[in-house]
């Protein structure tokens, strides 16, 4: 008799430590590789003679310690959501996109030149046609990387950035060119937004509404990965493009879809930089968001709900650069410096899956 | 000597001077890139490098008072970079683009960390060589003054290509990027030598920095490169992992960057940054137009994770 394996027992031993442990490895890695370039950063910080601890200390107080730190941290948010959506679609198919500045400077644009025309329009229907420019221009833009990648086999990396660089290029001539606004003399910049055309802030909130937009979308792209069957068949061609195929999966439609659909996200982020923030397209719309981007998706291992707390701490980090240039004396790249170290952190934490036992489910059964 | 008016042969002229002296950085770059991928590793980090190596030039430069320890200086600067992407590379599961796309935030980022008390200070430039000596136009002489780099850098792509065809270094580079098992069974260590292909890569990248703060433009300052670095990835496959290709490949990029500032000089100035973007727009179109879907790329090594 006590030989005899109880199903029941059994299962109710495989709930427990045995789930919930492995499962923690997606959080407990990324969270240790942060800790590890903070930890090299220090000390970087320390052989040129100045304090971590003043440094996190200012992060802190500038980032995330009052109300209005947590304003300041909010309006970098928003456009490092979308910028990391840019990265993190395409990549879950198993390509390196990260050309998304391009599709932002595009994007705002293209919000900027149909706020123009549509100037007189009631405003809800004239921001959506703002916003559906937005993203149209930067859907199509990183569209174009993933039809060359399928089409051509043109690697997308390399594809993307150098689209970024003619992305920019365009839009310099175009706003000091056709799309200028005669009266923009010091700085060149298209016709300012009529102030029905701006989009305002959120209640309660000092934050503007492309946050919440941008939030949103991040759940929805989770929802589209994990729970749709267009999802599970990106995430097949992600992780096996042969077996993709054989399986008979629309991997090309899937390619162009998902790159599309990222580009349209970071154009929409370029459309709430020029309607909330600049009022126009001008060059304060090349800030390098779509750079952070990057680095926002990877630390979130592409995965669209870890974006968003990411995002928050990455704007922290970006809204406390003034305070640590005037109180610490330090140029404005060091946050720059941080981000590379906990980029190559991360990156070098992804040799660490699957070498910890710790985290198997079967260390964990019979405890 | 006064200057003679020579109309519009000023466009090809400038064009010319403008590919010798632009392509330097481009030749160098793309020389260090395809001894890296040539053994089987790609390093999309050599923008960071090259940045890093322009601020370091400059900044010895201008404490030593020399330029050519400036370049000594860039070039270490760059085999260190080579080696910390290379050793990353080495652990399992890493992927060599992400690491490079990383190591060129960390690269921008320290060149204008440390560089920003550089920015003002002058430093010596590089010396160049007359060889226009026999015109009597002082365009023609104005236009070959040729930097001592761009021809270190034409007998530096003939040496490789020799290195490659007849050395036993060649060889061994050779095998490691065409197939890590070959290599594991000639009892090659395959990861020392991408360590050390991807460390020369970054010298040949530090270098091409210094040739940007020292001599064209000839100032450090944040955006003293404009994506040569990069660029120079997507001119390794156009010159098809040939480095007598990448000198070519060097000098047609140097020249579609000096397009636009050529035509300035004759007064056309509308449509500024379209020209700007010309280098960018060649690549896109080269590239696209020598990928294909269906075939691996001739002449690219087997092992390179761009092209299988």
């Amino acid at each position: 008799m006590t030989n005899v394996a109880d199903p029941l027992a059994q299962r109710s031993r495989t709930t427990g430590l045995s789930v919930i442990v492995p499962r923690s490895e997606a959080v407990l890695i990324p969270l240790a590789a942060l800790l590890a370039g903070s930890l090299a950063f220090s000390l970087f910080l320390l052989l040129v003679g100045k304090s971590p601890l003043t440094f996190f200390g200012l992060v802190w107080t500038a980032g995330f310690s009052t109300a209005f730190s947590w304003q300041n941290t909010l309006s970098q948010v928003s456009p490092l959501l979308f910028a990391a959506l840019c990265v993190a679609l395409p990549a879950r198919l198993g390509l390196v996109v990260i050309g998304g500045e391009g599709a932002i400077v595009l994007g705002g644009l293209a919000a900027a030149v149909a706020g123009a025309v549509v100037a007189g329009w009631p405003p809800a229907l004239a921001l959506g046609l703002m916003a559906l420019a937005a993203m149209a221009c930067g859907g199509g833009w990183i569209a174009t990387v993933g039809a060359l990648r399928i089409k051509r086999g043109v690697n997308e990396t390399i594809a993307s950035l150098l689209m970024a660089y003619i992305a920019i290029a365009l839009f310099n001539h175009l706003v000091e060119g056709p799309f200028r606004d005669p009266a923009s003399l010091n700085k060149p910049s298209t016709l300012p937004l009529t102030e029905s055309l701006r989009v305002g802030e959120m209640p309660l909130i000092a934050a503007h509404w492309g946050v919440l937009v941008g939030i949103l979308a991040c759940i929805a792209c989770w929802v589209l990965i994990e729970r749709t069957t267009l999802g599970f068949a990106a995430r097949i061609a992600g992780d096996n493009l042969r077996a993709a195929q054989v399986q008979g999966l629309p991997v090309g439609r899937l390619v162009i879809g998902f790159t599309a659909l990222g580009g349209a996200f970071a154009g929409l982020g370029g459309f709430f930089e020029v309607a909330a923030v600049h009022g126009s397209a001008n060059a304060s719309l090349i800030a390098g968001y779509g750079y952070t981007g990057i680095l926002v998706a990877f630390l979130a291992r592409h995965n669209p709900l870890a974006i968003i707390p990411v995002a928050i701490l990455l704007g922290g980090f970006a809204a406390s650069s003034g305070l640590i240039q005037r109180r610490m004396d330090l140029p404005d790249a060091t946050i720059l410096v941080f981000q590379g170290m906990i980029f190559v952190a991360i990156l070098l934490s992804e040799t660490a899956y699957g070498r910890f036992r710790i985290f198997t489910a079967t260390y964990w059964e019979g405890r | 000597m006064d200057p003679v008016d020579i109309g519009l042969w000023g466009v090809p002229l400038a064009i010319l001077a403008g590919a010798i002296r632009v392509s330097t950085p481009f030749l160098f770059v793309s020389l260090g890139e395809c001894v890296t991928e040539r053994s089987g590793r790609i390093n999309l980090g050599l923008e960071g490098t090259l940045i890093f190596g322009a601020m370091s030039g400059y900044a010895v430069a201008f404490e030593t008072g020399s330029p050519f320890i400036g370049v000594a200086a860039a070039a270490l600067s760059g085999v260190i970079f080579g080696l910390v992407h290379g050793w990353i590379c080495k652990f399992k599961g890493v992927n060599d683009i992400a690491i490079g796309i990383a190591l060129m935030l960390l690269g921008t980022g320290l060149a204008y960390f440390f560089g920003k008390p550089y920015i003002q200070p002058v430093a010596p430039k590089l010396p160049s060589i007359s060889l226009g000596g026999w015109s009597d136009l002082p365009q023609v002489q104005a236009a070959l003054q040729v930097n001592v780099l761009f021809l270190l850098g034409a007998v530096l792509a003939v040496f490789l290509w020799w290195m490659f065809r007849s050395t036993r270094v060649g060889l061994v580079i050779r095998v490691v990027g065409d197939s890590t098992d070959a290599a594991r069974a000639m009892g090659i260590d395959a990861d020392r030598v991408r360590l050390l292909s991807t460390a020369a890569g970054g010298a040949l990248a530090g270098i091409a920095g210094a040739y940007l703060s020292l001599y064209y433009p000839g100032s450090w300052n944040e955006g003293v490169s404009s994506g040569q670095g990069l660029m120079a990835v997507a001119l390794v496959i156009f010159a098809r992992w040939n480095p007598i290709n990448c000198f070519w490949a060097a000098l047609l990029f140097g020249g579609a960057g000096a397009l636009g500032p050529a035509l300035q000089s004759v007064g056309v100035t509308e449509g500024y940054y379209l020209f700007f973007a010309a280098p960018y727009v060649l690549t896109l179109g080269l590239l696209i137009a020598t990928s294909s879907p269906e075939r691996a790329m001739q002449g690219a090594p087997a092992e390179l994770s761009i092209t299988k």
